[in-house]
């Protein structure tokens, strides 16, 4: 692991809103292959830290660099070919169809005088056959379901093939079946294409079954982080949630139930 | 979305139908002028009466109204993907209240065409500037607080002219409700508003499939690569321009801006690349047909025509709203 660059570092990060401070000093990587899940209570500044992670949004202090260069540096159209963000609330103003929403991921590969050819509607088919939603590819978005919009998301991150994804709660919405399914999906990429993920979850079980390590918020500045099997046990949830939790099972099987 | 071929087809019909809205405004009127007479008249030779009708009234009446209709056209498509808001038109940030108030004042003033043209054109861009200005204020640029502005501004110009209506000597009183309802019959020379159509077109289209993603949300277009912040502001400076110069020529013609890029969405679809230019040549047809009706219907009276634009697109609108429901506006 050690010879491999990172593909995303954070070095003494400082994130916060108006009063609020969620991190201070953070420093970490993630290397490719690597899933880092973000685990904390609702405010606790989850999808604001992705959001600077992506650089969407300045942080206070500290720098985020994207394979080795700041967000700046590459400029916004590279940067978009190497990392993919999952926002966690979309809304369509505009009707548009499955197919269509899906193949604005080929944006960030196209010239400026492009049209999506027929591989990127290739690669946009596999994207929808990929989260199951292929059947639905000339339907209208806004007729979708709740679950059905978060597969497609994920969907168009796909086809926008980043090498880091960063996904604000990818689960949101998603029934059992389509939660593992989604998190194998990632899982896999990450394994067999390098690519490394960064999650906002909020069942720490799931985490531990499929990611590498976690990192705790605890809305007050102070984090925790590191391999899955150290940070996330009933005593550090308990903490983080403010209630207690009990765990249950072992090894990547194990789960949090509240005591 | 639809395939390149599909969009130059597309285009290319409507390019038809905006020569053949053009062509009927040079034949029809109080002068009936033959489609011979009208081609003798524009390849330079002289058929008389009829060649000063159609070179001189009728053909630059009708370029100017192309040129208003496909800039108030394309200025709403613009403002709709800035906004991200279906219901917003050209006027919605109170560029129009400022020409309003500048028309006004000049025709209160008795001032000439060049004066309230002038003049109108400074109040636009004034408008535009303090809507800038205020939304720009600390807190960032957000829709809703460009909205909010542009509606507030666009009010207190509603207020105002309502006052110089009040106070207007009657007998001006017409001109003054002509202008604001838009009106043709006062155009000068088309070359100008033209020349602004192509150029906007041209400076629009390369944007096109960023604006594609800037109206699926800000943080998704960054995110895909789009620079937003530049991107959101010459959006903005664009269409209040196009905005601004179909107004100064045109008066506040409503409807066309509002109408005429959910014409072409309900009927192709909501590619910008398609989207922009087809709102163009639709939306100067439009207008061309609208104007051409309006000296006609009632002739010798003239109708504003701001009035026509109106009654031609609501049916026409909900016609396709029907049609399409399952597919949504």
């Amino acid at each position: 692991m050690e010879s491999v660059s990172p593909l995303l570092t954070a070095r003494g990060l400082a994130v916060g809103i108006a009063e609020a401070t969620f991190c201070r000093d953070l420093h970490f990587a993630v290397s490719p292959g690597e899933r880092l899940a973000i685990l904390g209570r609702n405010g606790a500044g989850k999808s604001t830290l992705l959001s600077v992670l992506a650089g969407l949004r300045e942080p206070r202090a500290g720098e985020v660099r994207l394979d080795g260069r700041s967000y700046a540096e590459w400029g916004e159209r590279a940067s978009a070919r190497l990392r993919g963000w999952l926002p966690q609330t979309r809304g369509e103003a505009f009707s548009a169809t499955v197919l269509e929403s899906v193949l604005i991921g080929r944006h960030p590969h196209l010239g400026r005088w492009d049209w999506e050819s027929e591989h990127d509607a290739r690669l946009a088919r596999q994207a929808l056959a990929a989260v199951g939603l292929d059947e639905l590819a000339s339907r209208d978005v806004r007729t979708l379901s709740g679950g059905e919009r978060q597969r497609l998301a994920i969907a168009t991150l796909l086809c926008q093939a980043p090498r880091l994804f960063l996904l604000d709660e990818p689960l949101a919405h998603l029934d059992l079946n389509h939660q593992i399914a989604i998190l194998e999906l990632l899982a896999a990429r990450s394994r067999d294409e390098q690519t490394a993920c960064v999650l906002v979850l909020h069942e720490p079980g799931l985490a531990v079954r499929y990611c590498t390590r976690a990192l705790l918020l605890f809305g007050d500045g102070v984090s925790e982080q590191g391999r899955c099997e150290d940070v996330l046990t009933g005593e550090s949830l308990s903490r983080l949630y403010g209630y207690p939790m009990r765990e249950v099972g072992e090894g990547s099987q194990r789960w949090f139930v509240p005591a | 979305m639809p395939t390149r071929r599909r969009a130059l087809l597309i285009l290319a019909a409507l390019t038809s139908l905006a020569l053949l809205s053009i062509a009927m405004a040079l034949t029809v009127g109080s002068l009936g002028i033959s489609p011979g007479e009208v081609w003798l008249s524009l390849s330079g030779g002289d058929a008389g009466m009829a060649s000063e009708v159609v070179r001189g009234l009728r053909l630059p009446r009708a370029l100017t109204g192309f040129a208003c209709g496909g800039l108030l056209a394309l200025s709403g498509a613009l403002l709709q993907v800035l906004l991200r808001n279906p219901l917003a038109d050209p006027y919605v940030l109170g560029i129009s209240g400022g020409a309003g108030i500048g028309a006004l004042l000049a025709m209160i003033l008795g001032l000439g065409v060049a004066g309230i043209n002038g003049l109108a054109f400074v109040g636009a861009l004034a408008a535009m500037l303090l809507v800038f200005g205020l939304a720009n204020g600390e807190g960032g640029w957000t829709q809703s607080r460009l909205l909010l502005t542009g509606v507030i501004v666009a009010a207190g110009c509603g207020a105002v002219v309502a006052l110089m209506l009040a106070v207007a000597p009657d007998d001006r009183l017409r001109g003054m409700l002509f202008w604001l309802m838009g009106d043709l019959s006062q155009t000068g020379e088309p070359g100008l508003v033209l020349l602004l159509l192509l150029l906007i077109l041209l400076l629009a289209l390369p944007f096109a499939r960023e604006l594609n993603l800037l109206a699926r949300g800000a943080d998704v277009a960054q995110a895909l690569g789009v620079a937003v912040r530049p991107l959101r502001r010459g959006v903005y400076f664009v269409a209040s321009l196009a905005t601004a110069a179909a107004v100064t020529h045109a008066g506040a013609v409503g409807f066309v801006g509002l109408i005429v890029p959910h014409l072409v969405r309900l009927a192709a679809g909501n590619d910008q690349r398609l989207l922009l230019p087809a709102s163009a040549l639709a939306g100067g047809s439009l207008l061309v047909i609208a104007d051409t009706l309006a000296r006609t219907v009632l002739a010798p009276r003239q109708l504003p025509v701001g009035v026509l634009t109106a009654l031609i697109g609501v049916p026409v609108f909900l016609f396709l709203l029907a049609r399409a429901s399952p597919r949504g506006a």
